[in-house]
């Protein structure tokens, strides 16, 4: 069978998610054994000897992420596959593929927690942890897809993404997506765009592994090439050597957050609804969506003048976006899977401009979308 | 040769430059290591090691983790990674099957090889990962301050064992061999020659191979324990070191200021995790495996 499984299927989020690495280019994949994500990695091991790939069980989380990043120095695109406490344990090293600017996906397939939690049931508690988790200043991208055939296209903007801007991208999926079936459409292969890193290519003794470009991002060569670089996790300068100074602290996290903030209209993706005449506003992301974006246009039918906007990258955050319907809407519903994180950031970029409520959504009653709709009532009939 | 030739031609060239100039990033030198520390005879081991092996020196990684073992890949000019405290092992692993071409070195601190990264350790020796351990163990935490280790012999004093230490310390090459490493030695500081020796066998062996280094720390280790300085650790390893080729790793144990067992231990043949898996792989593909 070919990388790209080109086609419509009918196949699940996390199989989704598996062809989407692998149409992509992507031939690691290190994991440790975790439900719910695990079929992304079952999937990936069995299809792994149609292309010559390679993936591996380590013996944590911790150790799954480092030689993820080990195998994208060596040039190859690298994922790792994880849920709720896994996630825990990667944290250590979201941060170190973020100080040495290595290209990686994390695919994080939410239960709820905390600890051990749920393990079987879905969740978004996740969302701040995958913007905050790790120690220290940084700027980290995390994409939300909310059905099959998104698993696929985001694992494969994921990719592009980390290789375009030389950093871990986060795909933030729950376990609603990961195991629903819905039909998939695969490209052909020719058909889909795929990004590659900024490769160097000049003379050896010129190369310096943080020197960067007008886009921020700094060339990338591989291990075995014969540059002989160094790269550490402590604040370094342009060649890559630790530098312990406020000055050169500055000049390192200064351009690694510059290079995602100031770019940020590159990544930033979002689905709007009905916002044209909105008075009432649903933000939405991941399985939540689903029934949000279905709500709001049953309501729609009974004349409320409701609207959604559905965030497809919850980092970094449309922040403009944002306000400007905070500022034509009377209220903001923000109905989560959790109790209340990314409804922290909707209430802080409305500034005030609109009344921002949350609408806890509990795993079992999620799909009727009947709280959300119940929510948007009470809230019109106030106004 | 290449090698060799470049570093008689830069001596003969210019005698301010240094012997290891082809090896070391001299740019970066002074290094950060105290004075009487061990850790530069492990790196003058290694880099002639490398320089006898007449090895092409893009065809080596070095990677390290955290301490002041850590800062080795640093030091080293080849492709070098200063990762985080105790993954080493597991980001030399993704190096490894990302280009298996490399000869991949560890080089690190025994906190960082068997406290926090033990079960790194532990699982890289298992899965026979082709990458060589170095790793220098001065029985303390030292870039931290002078903490007890999980080397720390009994009752050792340390900065967190005002009244000596009371653990049972661990046995390195005891616990390689257990885990299953191919090639499992251990010197000390002192024994440069069969050091760099042993360096040469460890990277010509396909496998997970094992070189402890006994190495003295002169700033917290012999400075609590009343020990002296540098020289006389290495004097005292002059004294107390006695070289038994094949010892039963069992007797390995070190006391404090006992006599230490130097010498090969391990040395034997298993299937690399690379050699397994393309076997297995080629296997699957050719539908010879029974179901």
């Amino acid at each position: 069978m070919d990388a790209t499984y080109s086609g419509s299927h009918k196949m699940s989020g996390n199989r989704a998610c598996a062809e989407g690495g692998l149409a992509v280019g992507c031939r690691f994949l290190a994991y440790y054994p975790i439900q719910p994500c695990f079929e992304v990695v079952q999937h990936f091991s069995e299809r792994c000897i149609d292309v010559e790939g390679t993936f591996i069980q380590m013996e944590d989380e911790i150790s799954a992420l480092a030689a993820v990043l080990g195998a994208s120095w060596s040039g190859m695109k690298a994922m790792t596959v994880t849920s709720g406490p896994g996630f825990s344990l990667m944290m250590e090293h979201v941060g170190l593929g973020v100080m040495l600017e290595t290209p990686c996906v994390i695919v994080e397939v939410q239960r709820s927690g905390p600890s051990e939690g749920y393990p079987t049931g879905s969740g978004s508690g996740d969302v701040m942890q995958s913007r905050w988790g790790s120690h220290g200043d940084y700027e980290v991208i995390v994409l939300s897809p909310n059905c099959p055939q998104e698993m696929f296209d985001m694992t494969v903007r994921a990719f592009n993404l980390s290789e375009r801007f030389r950093s871990p991208v986060i795909l933030l999926a729950d376990k609603a997506v990961g195991s629903m079936e819905e039909v998939v459409m695969i490209p052909k292969s020719e058909e889909m765009s795929i990004k590659k890193r900024k490769r160097f290519s000049g003379p050896k003794e010129k190369y310096h592994p943080y020197e960067y470009d007008k886009d921020l991002v700094p060339w990338m060569v591989k291990v075995g090439q014969g540059y002989r670089f160094h790269v550490t996790g402590l604040t370094h300068d342009e060649k890559g050597y630790p530098v312990m100074s406020e000055q050169c602290q500055e000049w390192n996290v200064h351009r690694v957050i510059g290079k995602i903030t100031l770019f940020s209209d590159e990544i930033i993706d979002y689905e709007e609804g009905h916002t044209e005449d909105a008075e009432i506003l649903v933000v939405c992301y991941g399985s939540v969506s689903r029934a949000a974006v279905r709500a709001v246009r049953q309501v729609r039918k009974e004349g409320v003048k409701a609207g959604f906007f559905r965030l497809k990258t919850l980092w970094p955050f449309p922040e403009r976006r944002m306000l400007e319907l905070a500022e034509q809407v009377d209220t903001i519903l923000v109905p989560e899977m959790n109790y209340g994180q990314l409804f922290l950031e909707v209430d802080r970029c409305s500034r005030g401009k609109a009344e921002v409520e949350f609408v806890h959504q509990e795993f079992s009653q999620v799909r009727s979308g009947a709280s959300i709709i119940k929510a948007i009532k009470k809230v019109s009939v106030k106004a | 040769m290449e090698a060799l030739e470049a570093m008689k031609r830069t001596e003969a060239d210019d005698p301010n430059k240094h012997p290891m100039d082809n090896v070391l990033r001299m740019d970066r030198i002074p290094h950060i290591w105290c004075p009487g520390c061990g850790i530069g005879m492990v790196v003058t081991a290694f880099a002639s090691a490398l320089e006898q092996m007449q090895i092409d020196l893009d065809d080596v990684c070095v990677v390290s983790g955290i301490g002041c073992t850590g800062r080795v890949a640093g030091y080293v000019k080849t492709d070098s990674f200063h990762t985080t405290h105790g993954r080493a092992l597991p980001f030399a692993t993704g190096v490894k099957l990302g280009n298996p071409r490399m000869k991949v070195v560890v080089i690190s601190g025994d906190g960082d090889i068997v406290s926090i990264g033990g079960n790194h350790f532990i699982h890289a020796a298992r899965r026979n990962i082709d990458v060589t351990v170095i790793c220098v163990n001065n029985f303390i935490y030292a870039m931290t301050g002078g903490q007890v280790a999980p080397t720390t012999p009994q009752p050792a004093y340390t900065t967190t064992s005002p009244f000596g230490n009371f653990e049972a310390p661990a046995n390195i090459p005891r616990l390689a061999e257990s885990a299953g490493a191919v090639y499992v030695s251990r010197w000390t500081s002192l024994h440069m020659r069969r050091m760099t020796q042993s360096i040469i066998e460890a990277m010509a062996k396909p496998g997970f191979s094992l070189v402890e280094v006994i190495s003295p720390c002169a700033m917290y280790y012999s400075r609590t324990n009343k020990l002296g300085l540098g020289i006389d650790m290495i004097r005292f390893y002059h004294e107390n070191a006695v070289i038994k080729h094949g010892e039963p790793t069992e007797n390995l144990d070190i006391g404090f200021q006992k006599q230490i067992i130097v010498g090969k231990f391990v040395d034997r043949e298993r299937p690399t995790f690379s050699e397994s898996y393309e076997g297995w792989k080629k296997i699957i593909k050719t539908g010879k495996r029974e179901s």
